[in-house]
């Protein structure tokens, strides 16, 4: 009941995303428009650019809300988030690589992100455990800060010699956009978060036992440092996806967790299934304000996040002191 | 139920093995503890038998099979594990985290267990803490969380119960009542293996005590063999005094002052 009325209001806020922008578009017209029916040019505007550009949100919505909410059950952490934790910087670091080297397409842009985004939580709590240890929240998210400043300097070697308009094109990205999607980039990330996705709701009864700590998980019977690499790759994976689709969006990973939570869920199966659902709502939400805002101008959708997740990750950040 | 054969144990970068050479069981139907200092290796035992710190040689065994060829999850379902310490970052309502003890018994697609389990309620039930089952684990006392530890354990259905110093923090009537828990267990027919400081508590409970010195086995046997002075100072590096608990007639150690003792430096 309570997930069909979430469900309700991410289904309302996506058609207030196609039908919103810089010509409004009727509820109706918008549904008469996807069945490819009434005026030609708003036929247009809906297939080819609103949808996809809803659809693209609603998936990295998705992808990032499952995996905060992964990450912060097997670290124990509630601070745990892609962005924060640098996955993000270093997917960006791998997908701009890819780019350099002329890579697009559903295969080798998305996988390099993610051979960026695994070698960066390697990085990352690899320097939490030299610099005492992955137990305090905070140390981990400085290493993770760390790691995202590191890779935003590679970009920025990377970029060096790059012609102006690569550069300008590579800035709005990292910045977070989904402003131009396309129907087959939306159809890859789809694929790459169902399958992340299905694989973390089948490890998510492991993620409950993670979260008591890793001599209660041995006790349990998980083999507590195999099942959170796996935990921490199958993230990974859908950050890297995300990134390669639509660029660095903060702040989604940490919010969207704590929301499904202060629903009242507890179990990972229902936490990342609900993240999923909030985290798209979410995103589409701060897309419509991206574009909506400052017209004509547009926002950058990872400054809305950030502008959002920010105050958020403040509260939460007191609540741990 | 139990075994340790020969166990060493070896920290990276150590000169000294964390535990050496240690042999004992813990059977069914009886309490089996062990004491010793702070740093003698009790808890390494535990991470051992935990399967998070490697054997450097000997075996740990679940009714005389190696641990190294048991499945994970199968000794879960036999050995239950309550560690030292343990803290929630997501507070759970406390029948979920108790449903979490059955885990073990679980597949990757199980609906998880329902409030109503026998197998949780039941749990609750032989930890006394039944009408804790609908609190949120961030609203219990420090004894009401060991007995919900102790009620996961539980929940995972095994015949043995493995406590790490599980009364540390309590006051005399938890930390009693919790050995009576134990008591029942025991004679309920679990293999209890307990990790524990209080020597005296211990000793009326017990029927088995290895004292562990220095990550070996200085003393071990019935709490009479184990709980002498002579042993226990030396063990200890403390003078102490050994009378008899005047309710039971079990041993009872009296720790002296330490005042011009061989140990003390003197200032003039």
């Amino acid at each position: 009941m309570l997930w069909l009325g979430v469900a309700l209001v991410v289904l309302v806020l996506a058609i207030a995303a196609v039908a919103y922008g810089a010509v409004p578009i009727g509820a109706h017209a918008v549904l008469d428009a996807i069945a490819g029916r009434g005026d030609p040019v708003t036929v247009s505007i809906v297939r080819t650019l609103r949808l996809p550009r809803a659809a693209l949100a609603l998936l990295v919505g998705a992808g990032l809300g499952m995996a905060g909410a992964a990450l912060q059950g097997a670290l124990r952490n509630a601070l745990a988030e892609p962005y924060l934790l640098g996955v993000s910087g270093g997917a960006a670091v791998g997908a701009v690589t890819a780019v350099a080297f002329g890579a697009s397409g559903p295969f080798i842009l998305p996988l390099a992100s993610f051979a960026g985004a695994a070698l960066a939580i390697a990085v990352a709590l690899l320097v939490a455990r030299a610099s005492g240890g992955r137990a305090d929240p905070r140390v981990l998210l400085m290493a993770g800060v760390i790691v995202g400043a590191f890779a935003n300097a590679a970009i920025m070697v990377l970029l060096s010699n790059a012609p102006p308009n690569e550069v300008r094109n590579a800035l709005w990205w990292m910045m977070g956009s989904v402003s131009d999607a396309a129907w087959l980039t939306v159809s890859w990330l789809a694929a790459y978060v169902a399958l992340g996705g299905a694989l973390l709701l089948w490890l998510s009864r492991d993620i409950d036992i993670l979260s008591l700590g890793e001599e209660s998980a041995a006790a349990l019977g998980v083999d507590a440092a195999r099942s959170s690499r796996s935990i921490f790759l199958i993230a990974a994976l859908l950050s890297a996806a995300t990134v390669a689709a639509a660029g660095l969006v903060g702040f989604v990973g940490v919010v969207v967790p704590h929301l499904v939570r202060s629903l009242g869920v507890r179990r990972h199966r229902e936490l990342i299934a609900g993240a999923a659902l909030v985290g798209a709502g979410l995103v589409v939400a701060a897309d419509l304000v991206a574009r909506l805002a400052t017209p004509p101008a547009e926002l950058p959708l990872g400054a809305v996040t950030a502008l959002l997740g920010v105050p958020f990750f403040l509260v939460q950040l007191r609540r741990l002191s | 139920m139990i075994g340790f054969e020969g166990a060493i144990i070896r920290y990276a970068r150590a000169a000294v093995a964390a535990v050496d050479d240690v042999s004992f069981s813990a059977p069914r139907g009886a309490i089996t503890a062990v004491v010793g200092p702070n740093g003698s290796g009790k808890s390494t035992l535990v991470r051992a038998l935990l399967q998070l710190t490697p054997l450097a040689s000997g075996s740990i065994t679940i009714d005389g099979t190696s641990l190294a060829q048991l499945d994970r999850r199968a000794v879960a379902r036999r050995v239950a594990v309550v560690s030292q310490r343990e803290s929630l970052v997501f507070p759970l309502p406390v029948w979920e985290y108790v449903a979490l003890g059955r885990h073990p018994h679980e597949g990757p697609w199980a609906a998880a267990p329902a409030r109503s389990d026998v197998a949780i309620t039941g749990a609750l039930d032989r930890a006394g803490i039944l009408s804790l089952g609908d609190r949120s684990t961030d609203e219990l006392s420090g004894g009401e969380w060991q007995r919900v530890r102790i009620a996961r354990a539980l929940a995972q259905g095994g015949e043995a119960l493995v406590l790490d110093e599980p009364t540390t923090f309590l006051d005399i009537a938890h930390e009693m009542s919790m050995f009576e828990l134990f008591a029942r267990l025991a004679r309920d027919g679990m293999a209890v293996l307990l990790v524990s400081h209080q020597l005296n508590l211990v000793a009326r409970f017990a029927d088995t005590i290895v004292l562990l010195h220095r990550g070996r086995v200085a003393a071990s046997g019935t709490p009479a063999d184990v709980m002498r002075a002579s042993v226990l100072e030396e063990v200890y590096e403390w003078p102490l005094l050994i009378t008899r608990d005047p309710a039971v007639g079990a041993p009872a150690l009296l720790p002296l002052r330490n005042r011009g003792s061989r140990s003390s430096s003197q200032s003039p």
